[in-house]
């Protein structure tokens, strides 16, 4: 179906381009304000549209897109439609990576200097490998998927409840930890958008590439490996691609749940396709859904702001629902 | 050998190595062993069915060959090297192993079929005409051609069988293993298959083993290796397994074959039916 297939592509990325015009005249003022802007710009608002706007939205499509990407990834890694792209501990390592920023910040002044440097992003980012760490260590290798679903599960939960107690110990900070935990496209630069957009490419070569790897996973493992293919090398490599991924997508907006896990399904229900297919499907559509919850986020409330994560989590989780409900429906 | 005596030496001729062997191979999974100090040569230009009851190690035995599970004690041998010394891919190009139960998936019949190529390309090759050439004769020899473009997933266990056959051929190695490579498939495709495997064998000279549950599709073959629960019972022509009784020895039970016009046959020693016009009521009168 490659007719199918590239109506959907042009589909997606017609969304895309219209939720970014969406985005730019969207916001704490009025539409009729932000349309004058753009056609009649002063030195303020074009800073509000180019400076503050346009990167949020470009980095929420690199975030989604990484998030969606991760994803699919995982799915044919762990030959699992559940699988996310947090399942290797990587969000509850950046939240606790967040915490003890937080935490040293609030300490000593030379600590505040250090965490300064490194900022919240950095942190989350640190921890988020740091987890990733853990976990494949755990379960001593990438060899046993079982075995390192497992030790993502104990790690998530471990780390889970470190940051539980040190944040009851440190009330203070709880406020802060709250936008990260629910995941913000708030406070997304230029230079994150750049940081997003360059981690998504180098993303998405290899996983492209190695695509035919998960083809081959489908028809099992014994299979797959007397095609000829190496595993230890597949699933390190696609691993590898699926924590930068999710790090790097933590580390600017936070934890934003459900896009990796509802892009792939999103493509798989309208689509059958191969892996080549569905990672940069998924890629596209979870770009795409950040952008429009992202919109959403600061539509709904204006001049408000609800926090991304809410709203992906929101309408994901009846996404999901729906599936279930349709899938029961029809067995 | 077969050249020595041919060619009467002058030179010393160096045998070929067999295209698969093994020597004292024993398998376990956990602390059972499955199979224990099993030796075999398996040469090239022969079909070797490998037939024996459930749980004697069929399975098993073709699995380890193909280097999938590594052997508690042995070594096995393909076309003379030791198998764990050739490279990954080059030893995809000479091995071809098809799974009992190969898994469904949403690729298309096509797409299944060139991953067979994969070990001739690798990740960053494009596919090639000789790639093309040998996906096509595949998937006609096997008859899946018509499908190509359908997803496995809405094929039909016999088809998606097929698919996968097809698969296996299109890696075009000298060596194919097969686990009960008739499965889910009617007769006359049971048959078809069988033909190919004959085929595969005397024009390719490639080296064909299946485990085959079907005693009688399984005495089609050239050879036989005959799996007891105590390991090897014989290695050898079908004549020879015949001659021996290893069957019966294997099932530990009378296997009784028939001779029809020089094919040999299983006949299960079934009661035989009631008449059809109802004069015989009596069960016992069957029998």
């Amino acid at each position: 179906m490659p007719n199918r297939l590239g109506t959907w592509v042009a589909c997606c990325l017609a969304i895309t381009l219209l939720l970014t015009c969406g985005s730019l005249i969207i916001g704490t003022s009025s539409i009729e304000t932000s349309l004058g802007w753009l056609f009649s710009p002063d030195a303020q608002s074009s800073v509000v549209l180019w400076q503050i706007r346009l990167p949020r939205t470009v980095g929420a499509w690199f975030a989604g897109a990484l998030l969606g990407l991760s994803g699919a990834i995982a799915q044919g890694v762990f030959r699992n439609p559940l699988a996310e792209p947090y399942l290797l501990g990587t969000a509850s390592g950046a939240a606790l990576g967040v915490t003890l920023s937080l935490i040293a910040a609030d300490a000593s002044i030379g600590a505040l200097a250090w965490t300064g440097k490194l900022g919240i992003t950095g942190a989350a980012c640190v921890g988020a490998c740091a987890a990733i760490a853990l976990t494949i260590g755990l379960s001593r290798g990438v060899l046993q998927t079982a075995s390192l679903l497992l030790s993502g599960i104990v790690v998530a939960f471990l780390l889970g409840a470190v940051t539980s107690l040190l944040l009851l110990s440190k009330p203070d900070i709880w406020r802060e930890m709250q936008v990260f935990l629910l995941g913000s496209t708030g406070f997304v630069s230029w230079s994150s958008a750049t940081l997003l957009g360059v981690a998504f490419c180098v993303c998405v070569v290899p996983a492209v590439l190695l695509a035919r790897g998960l083809d081959a996973l489908t028809l099992g493992e014994d299979t797959a490996q007397s095609l000829g293919l190496s595993l230890p090398m597949l699933r390190l490599t696609l691993l590898g691609v699926v924590s930068l991924g999710t790090a790097t997508a933590v580390g600017q907006v936070g934890i934003v749940g459900f896009v990796g896990l509802v892009a792939p399904h999103l493509v798989r229900e309208t689509l059958s396709v191969n892996h080549r297919q569905l990672l940069i499907g998924a890629a596209l559509c979870g770009g795409a859904l950040l952008q429009a919850a992202d919109l959403l986020c600061r539509w709904i409330i204006r001049p408000a702001e609800l926090p991304v994560g809410a709203v992906t989590a929101f309408v994901g989780g009846s996404y999901l629902t729906f599936l279930l409900w349709r899938r029961s429906r029809d067995a | 050998m077969r050249e020595a005596e041919m060619n009467p030496p002058a030179l010393p001729v160096q045998p070929t190595p067999p295209a698969l062997a093994c020597q004292d191979l024993s398998v376990g999974y956990g602390s059972r062993m499955v199979l224990e100090g099993i030796s075999l040569e398996i040469r090239a230009g022969f079909w070797t069915a490998v037939v024996g009851p459930n749980g004697s190690g069929k399975s098993t035995l073709l699995r380890t060959l193909a280097g999938l599970r590594e052997p508690r004690t042995g070594s096995i041998s393909l076309q003379g090297r030791r198998l764990s010394a050739w490279p990954r891919r080059e030893r995809a190009r000479r091995l071809a192993w098809l799974a009992q139960t190969p898994g469904a998936t949403e690729l298309t019949a096509a797409e299944v079929v060139a991953l067979g190529r994969f070990a001739h390309g690798g990740w960053l090759a494009h596919r090639q005409a000789v790639d093309d050439a040998a996906m096509h004769r595949a998937m006609v020899a096997t008859g899946s051609l018509s499908w190509a473009r359908r997803r496995l997933s809405t094929l039909s266990g016999g088809e998606r069988q097929r698919v996968h056959l097809a698969r296996v051929l299109a890696v075009e190695a000298p060596v194919l293993l097969l686990d009960e490579p008739t499965t889910h498939l009617d007769p006359p495709h049971q048959e078809d298959v069988a033909r190919l495997l004959r085929e595969q064998a005397y024009g390719g000279g490639v080296c064909v083993v299946s485990a085959i549950h079907d005693l009688s599709l399984a005495l089609a073959a050239d050879r036989l290796i005959v799996l007891g629960q105590q390991g090897v019972i014989g290695h050898g022509t079908v004549r020879e397994a015949l001659d021996g009784d290893w069957l019966s020895a294997a099932f530990q039970t009378r296997v009784n074959i028939v001779d029809h016009q020089g094919v040999h046959l299983w006949r299960p020693a079934v009661p035989r039916a009631r008449p059809a016009n109802g004069a015989s009521t009596g069960l016992n009168e069957g029998l």
